[in-house]
């Protein structure tokens, strides 16, 4: 359902001003979404400080110099620092992004950061993923054979492996879903560009013999439709991919079957 | 063991232009759909117009006068600059439908496309009619 304001539980106020980093000379201030579910209060927004002469480059780096020395309870989540996991993604300046791949000098003025948009929270910059991860799991993730399991390995000629390129590299991070108003809006029965682009990574492998079967599944005017090419998703992923365009074929595959 | 306790979440910020970057992608979409419901209201006022002209003098008199006073006029105004916007935006969907110019550089062009030609083309309306 389309909706254009947060619900009351969820409505901002200002925050706690953590105190500035002592005889720091190069200091920069970062605006960060707070919650807890253990205080029963409403979201807020707390003000750091970092002392950017003591801090690295990265977006992460600078959530880290807060957790490490001025306010241990601030939650996310991060793990490989390198934009491989998919750990830390939220909106950063704006934009869906990996906290550890975006730089700081990409951001003009104070750093605000909150979760991903349009998710349950789970406590401060963590969102809800397990509706997502469903979605995920809905578009069979793995290769569909009926013929017999081949001796060595099913194999595959170069121009076949090709087609992957561009959807195998996706690291599941949710930022593209989480940009998309349609998704924003219908996600209870829109799949969304994440699992929408592995949906399609499936159905062009040459090895997969279900594709019929994964057409069907997705011929539905909310699962596959509720995509209006806003291009939000390619806009915003931090790996470069593009979900419109794989959207865009999984649609031309429904025309091609019936003409 | 304790029975774990159910917290409601808050649902996190995502409103376009406090929260979420504005940029041609989206702008681009929104403004179809309310030049698409927009135009709605115009058409309804068109057809009030036609109705009262068939329903008498006076009454007509009144909704003429309503149409043609300077509020009827800025609202046909839109009404025109949003016919064109949602006409090239509709053209632009077909180019999308057909697989062409899904990438974040085109796309973001045809956007501009879009808003500037439809101003373009309003122009021209108005210098013609």
């Amino acid at each position: 359902m389309v909706q254009f304001s947060l619900p009351k539980n969820s409505k901002l106020r200002t925050g706690k001003t953590w105190p500035k980093p002592e005889g720091a000379k190069n200091v920069r201030k970062f605006q960060i979404y707070r919650w807890s579910p253990d205080d029963g209060e409403n979201p807020r927004v707390d003000t750091y400080f970092v002392d950017m002469d003591d801090c690295g480059p990265m977006v992460l780096d600078a959530l880290l110099y807060i957790k490490n020395k001025v306010d241990a309870t601030l939650t996310f989540r991060r793990s490989c620092r390198e934009g491989i996991c998919g750990s830390c993604a939220m909106n950063i300046d704006g934009i869906n992004t990996l906290a550890c791949i975006y730089g700081l000098d990409e951001i003009k003025g104070d750093v605000r950061v909150y979760p991903l948009p349009h998710m349950p929270v789970v406590k401060d910059l963590i969102p809800d993923l397990t509706h997502f991860y469903a979605q995920h799991a809905s578009i069979m993730p793995w290769l569909e054979t009926k013929t017999n399991t081949p001796a060595k390995e099913w194999r595959q000629s170069i121009e076949d492996r090709k087609k992957l390129d561009g959807l195998y590299e996706c690291v599941m991070c949710a930022s593209c879903s989480t940009s998309c108003p349609s998704y924003w809006w219908n996600s209870d029965k829109y799949l969304g560009p994440a699992a929408l682009l592995h949906a399609y990574r499936w159905i062009i492998d040459s090895r997969d013999e279900a594709t019929g079967q994964r057409l069907d599944e997705l011929e539905d005017p909310f699962k596959l439709y509720r995509c209006h090419t806003i291009m939000n998703c390619a806009k915003t992923c931090p790996k470069g991919l593009n979900p419109a365009k794989a959207i865009a074929e999984i649609k031309k595959m429904m025309v091609d079957r019936v003409v | 063991m304790a029975e774990p306790k159910r917290v409601e979440r808050p649902l996190s910020p995502f409103m376009i232009g406090p929260y979420y970057r504005p940029q041609m992608t989206s702008i681009s979409s929104i403004l179809t759909r309310i030049t698409g419901n927009g135009l709605v209201v115009a058409a309804v006022l068109s057809v009030w117009w036609l109705l009262a002209a068939a329903t008498g003098d006076e009454y007509f008199a009144f909704a003429d006068a309503v149409i043609r006073s300077w509020f009827g006029k800025l609202v046909f105004l839109g009404s025109l600059w949003a016919v064109w916007y949602h006409f090239l935006a509709g053209l632009r969907h077909l180019y999308y439908d057909a697989g062409r110019g899904l990438d974040i550089p085109t796309a973001e062009k045809l956007g501009w496309a879009c808003v500037i030609g439809s101003v373009v083309l309003t122009v021209i309306t108005l210098l013609i009619v």
